[in-house]
């Protein structure tokens, strides 16, 4: 008994109608590597896929005011290889490469790893911590939301029935600006986060530090913005104090479970560590772009 | 209901099959059109062994479904020979056992066409990255990495 139907509409106004229009249970599909695993394992049993991949603006990286906007089905291995994003938003490829293998990178993109809404996903404290926007779209027209808005818990979203995320908007880049996302995990491939920080960093002329974001992943229901471990870098020249008082803060917002992959404790520490690590290589960053 | 109609090109042939929104593109390769040589490992994305190339791109056809695959082109393991002649990387797996049990093998020799596409003097290390998503659990991979390079010696030299 197949019940199961599939449409790939070409405009968003189509996609939104199905999504919107369906009795059942209808689901997105872009890479399908988070949909497709579910439904054969029979986790979840959706009565509509709507591949989104024909829809021209949910793919695809172009400028647009100073900055870019990215599709949001584009694929990892698009936005990896794409030479002058990966130069304006290094933090951003850090965390795109670290997305499975080449194969599930052939699939995946940011759009479908923010959507999953898993506490441990690599791109989100990435794009988090760049200050990106989601552009939305849905039967009640369109919407710009920060990325943070999006995921609010583990498979859960603030998206309403029919909306889909179209793309990602990352900012004109202030001269010194860098960032930089890391992640613990035991095997250094095909593995998934206990931790995960991205960092955003934009210095004066003279190193010093005049903005910053900071976001966690894997340590909460949801990635995390740590306002206050942004705050302690801000006016400083992000010199050991800073790092201490950043791995510190980073710590304290930590609200981790215990898990196969790693316990409350181990995550607590391990997100200071890794946010001062992070911290460095965005400061690198920062100071030769 | 009525089962999907799919077209598509396969090593530069047009094929017609019919499937189930839920069928996925391995399973539509080996059960619709009985093209066994891309394997089943596990079945939810980790080990690679059903890799093909979807229009350009290194996949695992356990990750797509069949219907999506409805006009564009592929390329799987039946056409990386031709005919007797096999492709450099298949002789050199062949040479230097780079396989055992070979459920792996068909994979990673399209996961590692696709890299000597795109890089033709990798290094080891690179090697060793790309084919991270490829499991296998006979070779304990050191004669696989060898045999890529091998190839891709041979490949360079014309």
């Amino acid at each position: 008994m197949d019940d199961l139907r599939y449409e790939a509409p070409g405009t968003l106004e189509a996609a939104v109608a199905l999504l919107a229009g369906e009795e059942g249970d209808a689901r997105v599909l872009a890479g399908g590597t988070d949909v497709l695993v579910l439904l054969h394992a029979d986790m979840i049993e959706p009565d509509l896929l709507v591949d989104i991949k024909n829809i021209p603006e949910l793919t695809g990286i172009t400028q647009e005011n100073g900055g870019w906007r990215v599709g949001a089905a584009t694929i990892c291995m698009d936005i990896a290889d794409h030479e002058e994003f990966s130069a304006a938003w290094p933090g951003i490829i850090d965390s795109v490469k670290l997305i499975g293998s080449v194969q599930v990178k052939g699939r995946a993109s940011i759009g479908g790893n923010l959507a999953n809404a898993s506490p441990g996903a690599d791109t989100v404290p990435a794009i988090m911590a760049a200050g990106a926007t989601a552009s939305i779209f849905g039967p009640q027209g369109q919407r710009e939301v920060p990325v943070e808005d999006i995921a609010i818990g583990p498979g859960e979203t603030s998206l309403a029935k029919g909306e889909i995320i179209v793309s990602f908007f990352f900012p004109q880049r202030p001269a010194h600006s860098g960032g930089a996302y890391l992640r613990f995990t035991p095997r250094t491939e095909m593995d998934i986060a206990v931790v995960g920080v991205g960092i955003d960093l934009t210095l004066d002329d003279r190193g010093t530090c005049l903005a910053a974001r900071v976001a966690l992943g894997a340590v909460a229901a949801r990635a995390l913005m740590v306002d206050e471990a942004a705050a302690v870098l801000v006016g400083t020249p992000i010199d050991d104090a800073a790092l201490a008082n950043l791995a510190a803060a980073a710590s304290a917002a930590c609200r981790p479970i215990d898990d196969k992959r790693g316990t409350k404790e181990f995550r607590i520490k391990v997100a200071g560590v890794l946010a001062r690590r992070t911290a460095l290589i965005a400061l690198g960053r920062a100071k030769q772009s | 209901m009525a089962r999907n109609h799919i077209t598509t090109t396969i090593n530069g042939d047009e094929y017609e099959f019919l499937c189930d929104t839920e069928q996925t593109l391995l399973d539509c390769l080996r059960d619709e059109l009985f093209l066994t040589g891309t394997k089943e490992g596990c079945a939810s994305g980790d080990c690679g062994a059903c890799n093909v190339m979807l229009d350009g791109q290194l996949v695992c056809s356990c990750l797509v479904l069949g219907v999506e695959a409805d006009g564009k082109s592929m390329e799987t393991i039946e056409g990386m020979a031709h005919g007797e002649e096999l492709h450099p990387l298949q002789q050199k797996f062949l040479e230097l056992n780079g396989l055992q049990c070979g459920i792996c093998t068909p994979g990673i020799l399209i996961a590692a066409k696709a890299l000597l596409e795109r890089d033709p003097d990798p290094t080891e290390t690179e090697i060793r990255y790309w084919l991270a998503g490829n499991l296998c659990r006979c070779t304990g991979y050191d004669k696989v990495v060898r045999s890529v390079q091998a190839a891709a010696e041979e490949m360079r030299k014309g």
